[in-house]
C-alpha cells in the first residue's frame, strides 16, 4: 500500500582525514534519521567516516550534460590561470 | 548514485540518432566514463539494468546459502566473521540496485521481478551449504570466482557500476580469505575435517566453473558487451584466468580437484575436462536443488517486513503534516 517508492537519498560522508564530506552513494528511506542509520550501516562498515550527511535526491540540481562545453570549455583556454604559464629563470629559486 | 528523477528515458528517441550512437560509442572508444544523465542507446540501458540487477539480486540471493550457517559457527571468531560478510552481501546488493536506479529503473520493480521468478540471479547461490566446510568453499571459490568476474567490472564503461565494484571489490579480499583460512583450518585438522573440505571442494568445484558462464560462442550477450565495453574479458578467458590462479592454493591445501581430466598444458596453464552445461541449463531454468526454497526464504522476508516499511512510511508522513502545520500556525 503506502509502501511503493520510498525516498532516495544522496549520502555524503567526511572522511578522517579532515577532507570535505564527499558523494559516497545513495540510499532509500522513509525519513532523514532512517537515512542516517542507513547510511552509517551501508557507508561505514569499515571506518570510512566521522561524518554523514544524507539529502533528499530531489533536492539537488544538476547541470545537463549537454551544456558541458558552454559551461567547461572557457576555463580549458586559459591557460594563464596556471602558474606554469609564467616564466621565472631558475636562479629565483622555488616559487 | 543519482537521483532518479534526473534519469527519465529519453522521449521520442524510437529512432536513435545514428550520430549521437556515434558519438557515444566514441566515447566509450576513447574509455571515457558514462554518466546516468547523458545520452545512451536504449539497447545498451536495459542491458545495464538487466546485468546490475541480477548482479544485486545475486547479493541479496547470496545472503541465504551463508545465512544458514551463522547460528551453527564453529567459534566466536567464526560467527562474528560470517555476520560480516553476510552483511557485506547485504550492503553489495544494495550499491547495485542504487547503481541500476540511475538508469531509471526503481527499486521496487527491480525487487518485484526477482520476487516474481522473472529476474535471474547467480546459479551458484541455488546449491545448499551441507555443512561447515562450504562456508569455506564459498569464500575462497565463489568469492574467488565473483572477484574474477569483477575486478575487470571496475573498468566498466558505465560510472555509477564501475563505482560500486570498486567498493564491492575492496570488501571481498576479506571474504575470499576468510574462507581460505577455514579451508586451512579444516585441511590440517582431523581425517573427518579434511574429508569435510575435500567433500565440499568435489561439490562446489563444478557449479564454480559455471559460475563464469556458457562458453565463448554460446554467450547471448558477450558481442555487443564487449563493444559497449562492459565486458572486457570473455568467460572462457575469466574461468582459465580463475583455475590457474586457484589450482595451486588447492595444491597447498593438500586437497585435489575432483576433475580427473585435468592437465597442465606447455604454458603452464591448467585445462579442465568437460563441463556439465546441461546442469548448468537446468538450474538456470529454476531446476536447481534449492531455486524454490531461495525464492520461498526471499519472499517470505519482503513479506514479513511488509508492516516496517508500511510504519515507517506512515510516520514519516505523520511527521511531516505535522511539521506543516506547525509551519502554517
Amino acid at each position: 500500500m503506502t509502501t511503493r517508492n520510498t525516498p532516495l537519498w544522496e549520502v555524503f560522508i567526511r572522511s578522517r582525514n579532515g577532507l570535505a564530506h564527499k558523494h559516497c552513494g545513495s540510499l532509500h528511506a522513509a525519513d532523514a534519521t532512517m537515512a542516517l542509520q542507513a547510511a552509517r550501516d551501508v557507508y561505514t562498515r569499515r571506518g570510512e567516516g566521522l561524518s554523514i550527511w544524507v539529502v533528499p535526491s530531489s533536492a539537488i540540481t544538476a547541470s545537463d550534460p549537454a551544456d558541458k562545453g558552454m559551461l567547461f570549455e572557457p576555463a580549458e583556454s586559459k591557460i594563464y590561470r596556471h602558474p606554469t604559464f609564467y616564466e621565472v629563470p631558475d636562479e629565483v629559486g622555488h616559487m | 548514485m543519482y537521483t532518479q528523477a534526473l534519469n527519465a528515458p529519453e522521449e521520442g528517441t524510437l529512432i536513435e540518432d545514428a550520430a549521437r550512437a556515434a558519438n557515444f560509442q566514441a566515447r566509450i572508444d576513447a574509455e571515457e566514463r558514462i554518466e546516468p544523465n547523458d545520452w545512451m542507446p536504449s539497447a545498451y540501458r536495459k542491458t545495464l539494468v538487466r546485468q546490475i540487477s541480477q548482479h544485486a539480486h545475486s547479493e541479496i540471493v547470496g545472503m541465504l546459502p551463508e545465512g544458514n550457517w551463522i547460528t551453527r559457527a564453529p567459534s566466536l571468531r567464526r560467527k562474528a566473521a560470517l555476520l560480516a560478510k553476510v552483511q557485506d552481501e547485504c550492503g553489495h546488493g544494495l550499491y547495485l540496485y542504487a547503481a541500476a536506479e540511475t538508469l531509471g529503473a526503481s527499486r521496487e520493480e527491480l525487487v518485484d521481478a526477482m520476487l516474481a521468478g522473472k529476474a535471474k540471479y547467480s546459479s551458484i547461490f541455488n546449491y545448499p551449504t551441507l555443512t561447515w566446510a562450504d562456508i569455506g568453499v564459498i569464500g575462497w571459490l565463489v568469492d574467488g570466482a565473483a572477484i574474477m568476474n569483477q575486478i575487470p567490472l571496475c573498468r566498466c564503461s558505465y560510472g555509477p557500476y564501475a563505482r560500486a565494484m570498486i567498493r564491492v571489490c575492496k570488501e571481498e579480499s576479506f571474504h575470499q580469505r576468510q574462507g581460505y583460512e577455514i579451508m586451512l583450518t579444516l585441511s590440517r585438522g582431523s581425517n573427518e575435517q579434511k574429508a569435510m573440505a575435500q567433500d565440499a571442494l568435489n561439490r562446489w568445484w563444478w557449479p564454480v566453473l559455471m559460475m563464469f558462464g556458457p562458453p565463448d560462442g554460446a554467450s547471448q550477450h558477450s558481442d555487443t558487451s564487449t563493444k559497449w565495453k562492459i565486458k572486457r574479458f570473455s568467460n572462457d578467458e575469466l574461468r582459465q584466468k580463475f583455475i590457474d590462479a586457484t589450482v595451486p592454493q588447492a595444491q597447498y591445501l593438500g586437497l585435489s580437484i575432483p576433475d580427473p581430466a585435468m592437465k597442465q598444458d606447455a604454458d603452464g596453464h591448467w585445462i579442465h575436462g568437460p563441463i556439465d552445461w546441461n546442469e548448468f541449463k537446468q538450474v538456470l531454468a529454476g531446476n536447481g536443488p534449492c531455486n524454490r526454497d531461495r525464492l520461498a526464504a526471499r519472499r517470505k522476508a519482503h513479506a514479513d517486513g511488509a508492516w516496517v516499511r508500511e510504519a515507517a512510511a506512515a510516520f514519516a508522513a505523520k511527521r511531516k503534516s505535522r511539521q506543516m502545520a506547525q509551519a502554517a500556525e
